[in-house]
């Protein structure tokens, strides 16, 4: 593919994901304006409601006494300015709290993924591999196994077991209690502190890691092993790795240089859709793990309805999610260059 | 299946074209059918044993499921099998009595949500144009959020309780039905038994419900049998999270929550947590051997 080539397919694919973006603020306003609660009952106090001044001022102060079709244009003004509003909750601005979030999800999301491709990918050419034989049939039921498992009990069973029972990890949250956080390059507190050289701090943050990324991973890993063994087993039959086995290659590289290159094609696709996976997953593991990120920040806007807030996620985990789908894309035409990108 | 339309699921273990005369021991295991696959008979099982208990449950229960009766947060023991919860409630009989509202529900939603999807799906398809572009555009918006994330929202918009938690999950559900229907109707459209119809002066709307919906059918209901664990999970997670089911409701995902309070007594959250595992699971064991009898390319081995 050539660079202009590529260009152009970035920017049309990233027009129709602006698209995308507007048509969810629509959706996200719809959404939270035309309901029948009502914010200023979830976030004022009884004796504050009781009160019609207060009310009006905190309506008048959201802008929530303005017409909304209204509300609808002067948010997205607003937003075009980098404005996502004044959170209800925190009474910071949104971007600000998103900032703060974005990065510990996308830590978790990350280690997860990692985790969940390493042993999916890995099970899932053992299964091609030992196709019909029993290992096969176990791990067939492993991966229903894995996509079956609620997310929030396995979180509260880990937690019960490592924590509680073992002492081996740590309750909850990024970093033990009176540890600064690594000054601020990525966000991300493992490579942070890494990148400072601040090992006993990039420890403590592993730690915290490990628990709610398992997790989280679990659930995908079960999508991916099906994946990979059936990706596995389109190309294992054809001719051309007869032939490498034919000319005496050691199995073991017949496996990854011959059968594996073009069945990464369709493991990236699982990986970007098992990302899509892990962003829902978040919600319920980092309620378990008081993981400060945007899933637990979802939950806590929704609950309160905190309108600019529940907006400004959606938006950032659906840019997140068009982002990721048009990165597996790109990574496809890399992979198998005959691809077009259209 | 004369429908060209192919499952968005993952492909099927292949065998090149070439190849395609040769069987292996293990496709035809895949191409018996349900009732002789051991996966299938197992989750066939424990979803009859879920659907026994469910309606049966006032017999089966030895306490009513909200009786603050027993000794608080008692271990499993003889007399209380599964153990008591913190206001002294007997767990087994709270598990129960929690199958008489998943069950029910997730069938309810799934049914809803593919009636839904596959009815928008259909008529963009079959008419294209305007209507096909705005459901679908619909679709995509819909697709373009995580499940819980858009669920969560509309569960707290609507306000917190179990009815409205259905509502929202099949506001998420919907649009994989409307994908699936319209890539269906779009390869069946052109047929011939269709412009037949057509011909013989059949409306549009009659030869959708006539001659397509038969077509189409297959594998839409087993996308729903699919679904049937995904809806649990969902719904019992939305419930986890204080936006389905509400206290004192014996609600399997309201009730791990519960757990969560009292981590320590492992026992209050693990079995209403086994009970929707079992269930997801048994789900799952059923729809992936239907799923491998109806996918196109199993089913071109068969040459059919």
């Amino acid at each position: 593919m050539s660079p202009a080539g590529l260009g152009r397919f970035l920017a049309r694919r990233l027009g129709i994901g602006a698209v995308l973006v507007v048509g969810i603020t629509l959706v996200a306003f719809v959404l939270t304006h035309i309901v029948p609660a009502d914010p200023a009952t979830a976030n004022l106090g009884q004796r504050a409601l009781g009160d019609p001044a207060i009310v009006k001022a905190f309506n008048h102060e959201y802008g929530l006494d303005k017409p909304v079709v209204d509300q609808y244009f002067i948010y997205l003004w607003k937003l075009l300015h980098g404005n996502f509003g004044i959170s209800e909750q925190s009474h910071r601005p949104v971007a600000t709290d998103l900032g703060q979030y974005v990065p510990a999800t996308i830590e978790l999301a990350l280690f997860a993924i990692v985790i969940s491709v390493v042993v999916g990918v890995g099970l899932g050419v053992l299964a091609a591999v030992r196709r019909g034989r029993p290992v096969d049939s176990v791990l067939r039921v492993v991966s229903l196994l894995g996509v079956s498992m609620p997310t929030f009990w396995v979180a509260l069973f880990a937690f019960y077991l490592f924590f509680y029972k073992l002492g081996w990890l740590p309750s909850g949250g990024r970093l033990s209690p009176g540890l600064q956080p690594p000054k601020e390059i990525t966000g991300l507190y493992t490579v942070d502190a890494l990148l400072h050289g601040q090992w006993s701090l990039f420890v403590n943050a592993l730690q915290h890691l490990i628990l709610p990324g398992i997790v989280l991973g679990i659930f995908t890993v079960g999508t991916v092993l099906r994946f990979t063994r059936a990706s596995v087993l389109e190309v294992i039959n054809n001719d051309y790795v007869r032939a490498a086995r034919a000319k005496g290659l050691p199995e073991w590289t017949v496996i990854t240089r011959h059968v594996m290159r073009p069945a990464l094609l369709s493991i990236a696709t699982v990986a970007g859709i098992a990302f899509g996976g892990l962003l829902s997953g978040t919600v319920l593991v980092e309620k378990i793990y008081s993981w400060p990120g945007i899933g637990q920040y979802a939950y806590n806007s929704a609950v309160n309805l905190d309108l600019p807030a529940i907006m400004g996620v959606s938006m950032v985990v659906a840019v997140i999610y068009i982002l990721i789908n048009l990165a597996v894309d790109v990574l496809y035409s890399v992979l198998d260059p005959r691809i077009e990108l259209r | 299946m004369s429908t060209t339309g192919a499952l968005p699921l993952e492909p099927a273990p292949g065998l090149g074209g070439e190849q395609a005369e040769t069987l292996t021991r293990q496709d035809r295991a895949a191409l018996r059918p349900p009732w002789r696959q051991p996966l299938a008979l197992v989750g066939g099982g424990i979803i009859l044993f879920w659907a026994v208990v469910a309606i049966f449950a006032p017999l089966l229960a030895p306490h009513p499921p909200n009786l603050e009766f027993g000794p608080i947060l008692a271990p499993p023991s003889a007399a209380y099998p599964l153990g008591t919860d913190e206001l002294g409630r007997d767990v087994l009989s709270r598990v129960i009595f929690g199958a008489r509202l998943s069950l029910p529900l997730a069938a309810l939603l799934v049914v809803a949500a593919m009636s839904i999807g596959s009815l928008l799906g259909a008529v963009a398809g079959y008419f294209g144009g305007l209507v096909d572009a705005i459901f679908m555009r619909l679709a995509d918006l819909v697709l373009a959020f995580p499940g819980i994330i858009l669920a969560l929202a509309v569960a707290a918009a609507l306000g917190a309780n179990l009815v409205n938690a259905v509502i929202a999950v099949i506001v998420v559900d919907w649009p994989q039905y409307a994908r699936l229907a319209r890539s269906m109707v779009l390869g069946a459209r052109s047929s011939e038994y269709v412009t037949s119809a057509r011909l013989l002066g059949s409306s549009g709307w009659r030869t959708m419900w006539v001659e397509l919906r038969p077509n189409i059918a297959g594998p839409i209901l087993v996308l729903g049998a699919l679904d049937m664990g995904n809806a649990v999970i969902l719904l019992s997670g939305l419930s986890f999270l204080g936006l389905g089911a509400q206290p004192p409701t014996a609600e399997w995902g309201a009730m791990v929550s519960e757990g969560v309070a009292n981590f320590f007594n492992y026992w209050i959250g693990l079995f209403p947590g086994l009970a929707i595992l079992t269930v997801v699971l048994a789900f799952n064991f059923v729809g992936d051997a239907l799923r491998d009898i109806l996918d196109p390319r199993t089913a071109r081995m068969l040459g059919k």
